[in-house]
């Protein structure tokens, strides 16, 4: 069923079985032929899912590993966005202004993140959904940084005298950051760095008391989380081509929540898998628009009632969202004829006072 | 003189839409108090009873008052059925978990009103619109902002007498300190939550039909709940008189923002102050701090 563990160097292993290897080694394989075999549609579809993913692991270190909620992330991805845009257009190599858009939003996530440090749960979702609010109306009325409304064109990145640009070019380049911020998620999650988000997530009290400086991590956390979320939103500046400072707004924080929690919170597959959702759930409402009963498919509310039904009976009914779906399926094939209902059964809990802190 | 008049006149506006803020605030500081739930859903839970009232007064040509009190039965009785069916079975879990639910509600109400009403905005006459009072020495106000404050302040007396003299009122009170005790000393808790779902869903129709005739009924106007939230965190969002009292301060310092300061600014006033209460004073005005004990 799994194996035993024979030496502690097997905790730290970046992939705890052999059999891990294969596997994502063959999605990887799958993936770089993609571009190859399908339309040019799919690919731009993957690489939207990429660049949600990438995004979706951002908000995973902050949301489900630190247990801080944002409602404002969209606006780090604005951030990251028009930092690559502009410093391409002043004539910045790519090479430099993506890492650049990325220190430039973990800049951004620390200067919320320190006024923010006394403040948890609720207040918080309101201060960062309040931070998102106010860099969007920023965003709109500093037009000769921004373009306002007339929006900003993205110039196309050049590496080593290759453009970047098309469906393939967008799709490799998401693909290629997406695996390199998973392989720093996870190397973060091993080390104490971590070790000391979980426990700050699990209790603030007991990792005080356990010697760890909350301020300090809270903050490196906010700035991991954004600088994160802004390499996705230079990706999202390449993949739209001309950015708007309305489009960062509320719902794509919404969003970006969304995928945590629809993807399961505390897991790095939770992130990947509710990007897959998110990103792909408007294609599927029109694939299957036109054969809904009743003219459903042409109410136009369809898609934000949907996005908000399925919300609403993950929460209802798998709190573990996606992945722990999966991890139940797959439990159930191991165990296979020995499968007790038992061993997800969710402890009853009751509400427990935020109100004292 | 004049300048004083138009500062008096910013103020009364600035009143009467932070009165709007106050209520949909009050919504939900009454939810908070009992059930630590945050409804994000509170915004929509006003326009669904705007709809209600537009669909009485306006389609059906109903009194006015008729309609009104029609209006916040309907989005009351909504409010109880949602607490019953939606709500209660996600106690327990963590408090993001209901944000994120009520935030998928509000999609829902959002889509669903948009389907049966339609997304044009629409109105319906009330015996307020397009009236003016004078109150002398030049001061002239619509009569649509006065009665907003009035029946902020009447709708206030009635919660107040109802929460400090009925059984049911101090039931309440009892569920929202201590849920356990509360349960011993014989109060149906689960009930009295689900009638202060029902009580703020009704407040939020009140906010709704005052609001109807200075502003259109559309499918998006439950977006002033973020207003509302600067005025429930400013108030220090357990307190009650606070929510009214912050709702009135981000009102007043919108519109006085609105007109001495640049174009733009009136629509960060709230986020600001917002953001500036959360960092300075997270206890908000009147809110009180409870340290936990290890």
């Amino acid at each position: 069923m799994s194996q035993f563990k024979t030496s502690y160097e097997q905790d730290l292993r970046l992939a705890t079985k052999r059999s891990d290897v294969f596997w994502y080694g063959l999605l990887l394989a799958v993936l770089l032929a993609i571009p190859f075999s399908l339309s040019e549609f799919y690919v731009g579809e993957m690489s939207f899912v990429f660049i949600y993913a990438i995004a979706g692991v951002g908000l995973m270190l902050l949301t489900g590993y630190t247990g801080l909620v944002s409602l404002g992330h969209a606006a780090f991805l604005g951030i990251g966005a028009y930092a690559n845009a502009i410093l391409l257009s002043e004539g910045v190599p790519f090479a430099v202004s993506l890492p650049a858009a990325g220190l430039i939003t973990a800049a951004a996530g620390v200067a919320i993140g320190i006024p923010t440090l006394r403040m948890t749960g609720l207040y918080l979702a309101i201060a960062t959904l309040a931070f998102g609010a106010i860099v969007v109306l920023v965003g709109e009325k500093w037009t000769s940084l921004t373009g306002g409304f007339d929006g900003f064109p993205v110039p196309t990145p050049t590496v080593l005298g290759f453009a970047i640009e098309g469906p393939s070019g967008v799709y490799y380049m998401a693909l290629g950051i997406l695996v390199l911020v998973v392989l720093v998620a996870m190397n973060v999650l091993r080390a104490p760095l971590g070790r000391a988000l979980v426990a700050i997530r699990d209790s603030e009290i007991s990792a005080q008391s356990m010697g760890i400086n909350l301020a300090f991590y809270k903050t490196v956390s906010f700035a991991l989380s954004a600088g994160i979320t802004g390499l996705a939103g230079a990706l999202f500046g390449h993949y739209v081509r001309h950015l708007a400072p309305d489009s960062f707004g509320i719902l794509l924080s919404i969003q970006l929540v969304t995928i945590v929690f629809i993807g399961g919170l505390g897991s790095l597959h939770g992130a990947i898998f509710g990007a897959a959702f998110v990103a792909l759930l408007p294609q599927a409402i029109a694939l299957v628009r036109d054969d809904l009963p009743f003219g459903i498919g042409r109410l136009p509310g369809l898609e934000p009632s949907l996005f908000g039904l399925i919300l609403v009976l993950v929460i209802m009914f798998e709190p573990h969202g996606i992945n722990g779906r999966w991890q139940k399926l797959k439990r159930w094939f191991l165990a296979f004829p020995l499968h007790k209902r038992a061993a997800f059964r969710r402890q009853k809990t009751y509400a427990k006072t935020d109100r004292l802190r | 003189m004049d300048d004083f008049v138009r500062l008096l006149q910013l103020v009364i506006n600035g009143t009467a839409a932070g009165c709007i803020y106050g209520l949909v605030a009050l919504g939900f500081v009454l939810i908070y108090k009992a059930t630590e739930m945050v409804n994000f859903a509170q915004g929509e839970l006003m326009m669904l009873g705007a709809f209600f009232a537009y669909t009485f007064v306006g389609l059906w040509g109903l009194n006015y008052w008729l309609g009104f009190a029609m209006a916040i039965v309907c989005t009351g009785a909504f409010g109880y059925l949602l607490d019953a069916v939606v709500l209660r079975r996600v106690i327990g879990q963590p408090q993001f978990a209901v944000v994120m639910l009520t935030l998928g509600l509000a999609f829902i109400f959002r889509a669903a009103a948009g389907a049966i009403w339609g997304y044009d905005a629409v109105g319906f006459t009330t015996p307020f619109t397009n009236r003016i009072a004078n109150l002398g020495g030049g001061v002239v106000l619509g009569q649509d902002n006065v009665s907003i404050i009035i029946g902020t302040v009447i709708l206030c007396s009635v919660l107040y007498l109802f929460f400090s003299r009925t059984r049911m009122g101090i039931a309440m009170q009892a569920s929202s300190q201590n849920q356990l005790a509360a349960y011993y000393m014989g109060i149906p808790v689960r009930t009295v939550f689900s009638l202060i779902w029902a009580i703020s869903a009704g407040v939020a129709a009140v906010a709704a039909v005052l609001l109807a005739p200075v502003q259109m009924v559309d499918v998006n106007m439950g977006l002033i709940g973020i207003k509302a939230f600067a005025a429930a965190v400013l108030g220090g969002f357990g307190s009650i008189p606070g929510a009214l009292v912050g709702g009135v301060i981000v009102g007043v310092v919108e519109q006085l923002a609105g007109y001495y300061l640049p174009a733009g600014s009136m629509e960060l006033t709230s986020n600001i102050v917002l953001l500036s209460v959360l960092i300075l004073r997270p206890q908000g005005l009147f809110g009180q701090v409870i340290r936990k004990r290890v």
